[in-house]
């Protein structure tokens, strides 16, 4: 146990919200990876769908080269989807609660039927730039936060290393600006 | 595509399950949450990365020496390598903008979408806008 006030209070600065709740998420998200990858080889990251979903629409060869895996990408997505509502309707409800569980402050809850539902502040606009970007970036990039980040950085690629550690940069100094331009939420 | 194991989409669908609880759990779908940790206020999401990477890592190193292939496909055991060029680069620099800007990563969108945030089909529907753009550029 850390009892020293000093590091007590470093650590209250740094994690205002305790790390449990972010490990213990981390945990599962590399817990979801490893059952797909157990059962069939396959590293599943979350941004081929985007162009894998497109095949359905578009004949473009960049599209067309997801055919084969864009049935199962539509599934994860779904889990993703239902997974996430899961936690909606048992700890964001408080239905379940644990001491590793802290709930936050950020956004506005609402109820439907019983179970609680979040909903963002960010301002709509930027979801959708930013969204462009991402859309953009990742497919560029080879990998998003779930590719590079946990497949390939669990896989000690250096590309993927290399791909974190650009977007992790380039996505500190663009929200400091922003916010330094006033921009909130 | 065909001939597929019976038990291979049931295990897709598993293992998303519990890779969106994570990401609900962790709160990584709420993109304030993102933005306090790239505005230095809350440090505690480099846990969600490194906590999924380690458990990654864990497996994709001993899967291969415990295990001789997969079960559903009978596929190899292989590390996620891809090779290294300018657009890792020039990709991660325009996700960065995206990721900083709108506090939205694609995992963590559609998880945001699970926990109720209607909100967030404005930056689902970028990330379409935006992968079509490329792959209409690039195709």
């Amino acid at each position: 146990m850390v009892t020293d006030p000093v590091a007590l209070q470093l650590a209250a600065d740094l994690f205002p919200n305790g790390i449990s709740r972010y490990a213990v998420g981390g945990l599962f998200v590399g817990l979801g990876v490893t059952v797909i990858y157990l059962g069939t080889g396959i590293s599943a990251g979350a941004s081929t769908f985007l162009e894998s979903t497109l095949s359905y629409v578009s004949e473009k060869s960049r599209f067309q080269q997801y055919v084969s895996s864009r049935d199962w990408r539509l599934v994860f997505t779904a889990g993703i989807i239902l997974g996430a509502a899961a936690f909606a309707a048992t700890f964001q409800s408080g239905l379940v609660t644990s001491s590793l569980y802290q709930p936050g402050t950020t956004g506005q809850l609402y109820e439907v039927g019983g179970v609680t539902l979040w909903t963002t502040d960010v301002q709509p606009w930027r979801l959708l730039v930013g969204g462009i970007f991402v859309g953009v970036g990742t497919r560029i990039g080879k990998g998003c936060t779930s590719g590079h980040g946990v497949c390939g950085v669990g896989s000690a690629s250096k590309t993927s290393i290399v791909g974190v550690l650009t977007f992790l940069a380039v996505a500190i100094v663009t929200a400091q600006i922003v916010a330094a331009l006033g921009v909130s939420p | 595509m065909a001939d597929r194991h019976p038990l291979f989409m049931p295990l897709i669908l598993v293992g998303g399950l519990i890779f969106g609880f994570g990401l609900g759990f962790s709160h990584m779908a709420r993109p304030e949450v993102v933005l306090n940790f790239l505005l230095f206020e809350d440090f505690g999401l480099i846990f969600v990365m490194f906590g999924g990477a380690i458990v990654t890592g864990l497996t994709f190193f001993l899967a291969p020496r415990l295990f001789g292939r997969a079960p559903l496909t009978g596929d190899a055991f292989e590390r996620r390598l891809k090779s290294f060029d300018r657009n890792v680069l020039i990709g991660g620099a325009i996700f960065g903008v995206g990721w900083g800007l709108s506090g939205i990563c694609p995992g963590a969108a559609y998880a945001s979408l699970g926990v109720g945030n209607v909100t967030i089909l404005w930056a689902l529907a970028g990330m379409f806008i935006g992968a079509y753009a490329q792959g209409y550029w690039r195709s």
